[in-house]
């Protein structure tokens, strides 16, 4: 599936916030916005939604803590108990640590993995890049233009209040990029 | 009233910029976007230059010398140490101590000063992660070979084995040491493997065809920098720094815990965990300190790491010293206090007996010399900040010698009482993680930007450069 699209590049991360508002007020359909560094407050402006990798996070640590304390209990109390200096064979105080630790080993190699899952991300890909720029100083607005009621001069037009700095438009191919 | 409201919305921007002349700002120069990327990498796109040959020749040599001595006393056996009945723990966990205090600024710069919001974080971030996993790269090295059997380091592990399967014990404090460590060096790695990918990507997208953009491309994982992946990216960031907080003080914690859960006196002590934090901390910082003040003058970063950095972070280093000068107070207070015979006796010989130069050296450096910190151009005089630094880590490393090495020296029993010597093999494997520790941040900052690029542009809200149209405009006007 390929798109028609209006790219628009800026040089400000507030130009881009306030193009981006103004574009959605039109009622005009943003692909994506690509930008050298997470410019607080777009994904807001962008209308998207909060990611659910804190719960991948928190269901990983709790199988991690779990998992090790259950497995704490079998090895000392179970499959082979031994007197340690007179302590329970199964003393939970002294089987936290290890649970804590493999809580936090889990939950984070676990959201990292979840991110590159669902971000797409894996050694070796070749990266889409949309603008030779877009990782060291341009902002660019990619916008639906399939819509019949796009009227690309007058967006064009309105783009211009917010400085930006060229506009192309562009066929994309695929489904990759929504 | 007009200028009333111009009054309240100069000063609402001034409060809401960094550039602001009420904070500092955090990148000087008035640079551009691109100019923060050219600065950075510029380091890693040019050929070394003399300096970094010097110091990387060294630091090698150095590293050769401790895997010959390693090599030594895994094939003859740790009888080549000068260790001895009375003292059983020497230069081996002093350093295994050391080396994982060492990593721990890099965590609370990462990760605590992140859930903190110090914007400034973002200038030395990336080096402190480097050196915490290099330097828990070097701890790591210390309790293998203490083992003896080396090659049975595996045994540390709980899997299922012909030997029952005879388990690993659960209850016991050097056990959750492995679990905190390796824990520790795993996770500080994807922190820090997360945060360069975007960097990465930059790099990627400047580099010219051929096998550098190849290798960069394969790690910077299709890194586009679409605004649905970065909104995922901090999400887990985030999460990451929020997972490291915790994990930081279990680490240190535990490795008090190898001591304070003993019956020894001097180490059996319920001060210990908070102590060893604050310690690890100090100590760390003072690294950082020591590293970045050579590292922004040769690879050119004096903008981006700039004295107020340097001020922040002496700031932070005096008052971990602080706290670390409280925790050896009320260690002689509790002595006293408890009525233990052994224990007071342990810290009277601590500050005067045949070891108290030890101590003393500890005391000098950790508690007394940071107290010049108190004062504003110490603290922005690099060089003073440096000579500090330098004795801080030297006061830190002391502390786990004198911790460790004159407690056990004179135990419960006069007539095992003995010295301690270290051998010249232990003294080159020390030497030698030094090696280890140097040429892996050497190298670090030739293959990585060694400042994080895209959070210094997040942070530093630089200026609108080129702004041709609004002048033109004020000019017309």
């Amino acid at each position: 599936m390929s798109r028609r699209v209006l790219l628009a590049t800026f040089s400000h991360e507030n130009d881009l916030l306030n193009a981006v508002a103004a574009v959605r007020e039109r009622g005009i359909k943003i692909v994506d916005a690509y930008t050298p560094y997470a410019v607080h407050g777009l994904e807001r402006a962008m209308g998207l939604k909060h990611s659910r990798l804190t719960w991948v996070c928190f269901i990983c640590g709790m199988v991690g803590a779990l998992g090790m304390l259950a497995f704490e209990h079998w090895t000392a109390a179970i499959a082979w108990p031994i007197n340690v200096g007179g302590k329970p064979w199964n003393s939970l105080p002294s089987d936290v640590p290890v649970a804590f630790e493999a809580a936090v080993l889990l939950a984070g190699f676990g959201s990292v993995f979840a991110l590159f899952a669902v971000s797409r991300l894996f050694p070796g890909k070749s990266a889409d890049v949309i603008h030779p720029n877009s990782s060291d100083d341009r902002f660019v607005l990619v916008m639906d233009e399939s819509n019949a009621s796009f009227d690309t001069a007058s967006v064009e037009a309105m783009l211009k209040s917010f400085d930006v700095v060229e506009t192309e438009e562009r066929i994309l191919s695929g489904a990759g990029q929504s | 009233m007009p200028q009333v409201q111009v009054a309240i919305i100069t000063h609402r921007e001034a409060i809401m910029s960094e550039t602001s002349s009420l904070r500092p700002p955090l990148v000087t120069g008035n640079k551009s976007l691109t100019d923060v990327t050219n600065d950075i990498c510029a380091p890693m796109e040019r050929r070394p230059n003399g300096l970094w040959w010097i110091a990387f020749l060294i630091s090698l040599s150095l590293l050769i010398l401790g895997i010959v001595a390693v090599w030594y006393q895994i094939v003859t056996g740790i009888g080549t140490w000068g260790l001895n009945k009375t003292i059983g723990w020497g230069f081996d966990i002093t350093n295994f101590v050391f080396w994982v205090g060492i990593g721990h600024a890099g965590t609370l710069i990462s990760a605590v000063l992140f859930l903190f919001r110090q914007k400034w974080r973002t200038a030395v971030n990336r080096s402190a992660e480097a050196m915490t996993l290099f330097a828990v790269m070097c701890a790591g090295i210390f309790p293998l070979i203490h083992m003896g059997r080396t090659w049975l380091a595996y045994w540390m592990l709980p899997y299922p084995n012909t030997r029952g399967s005879l388990w690993v014990n659960f209850k016991s404090p050097l056990l959750w040491d492995v679990f905190a460590i390796s824990t520790y060096l795993l996770i500080s790695a994807v922190f820090w493997y997360v945060g360069l990918i975007p960097d990465l990507a930059t790099v990627r997208d400047r580099a010219k065809p051929g096998l550098r953009k190849k290798v960069f491309s394969f790690f910077s994982l299709g890194w586009n920098g679409s605004v649905r992946t970065w909104n995922r990216y901090e999400t887990v960031y985030m999460l990451l720094a929020g997972l490291a907080t915790p994990l930081v003080f279990s680490v240190h914690t535990i490795v008090s815990m190898d001591f304070a859960t003993s019956v020894i006196p001097g180490w059996h002590t319920t001060i210990f965990p908070p102590y060893f934090v604050a310690g690890a901390i100090f100590s760390g910082l003072a690294m950082v300190l020591t590293l970045m003040i050579i590292a922004r003058k040769v690879m050119n970063l004096e903008n981006y790491v700039t004295p107020t950095h340097i001020e922040r972070m002496s700031l932070l280093m005096l008052s971990m010293g602080c706290i670390v000068g409280l925790a050896y107070g009320t260690e002689f207070f509790m002595a006293a206090y408890s009525g233990n015979p052994y224990e007071q006796f342990v810290f009277k010989n601590r500050a005067l007996g045949p070891m108290s130069w030890a101590y003393w050296t500890m005391v000098s450096c950790n508690v007394f010399v940071p107290q010049l910190l108190w004062f504003k151009f110490v603290r922005r005089c690099l060089p003073l900040v440096f000579v500090i630094a330098i004795l801080v880590n030297v006061g830190m490393w002391f502390e786990r010698f004198v911790i460790i090495v004159s407690s056990l020296h004179r135990d419960f029993l006069p007539s095992s009482w003995s010295s301690y010597i270290p051998s010249l093999v232990e003294i080159a494997t020390f030497v030698g993680s030094f090696g280890l520790f140097f040429t892996c941040f050497l190298l670090f900052c030739r293959i990585a930007p060694a400042i994080a690029i895209a959070e210094v542009k997040g942070a530093a809200s630089l200026p609108k450069q080129d702004d041709q149209r609004s002048v033109n405009v004020e000019s017309a006007a």
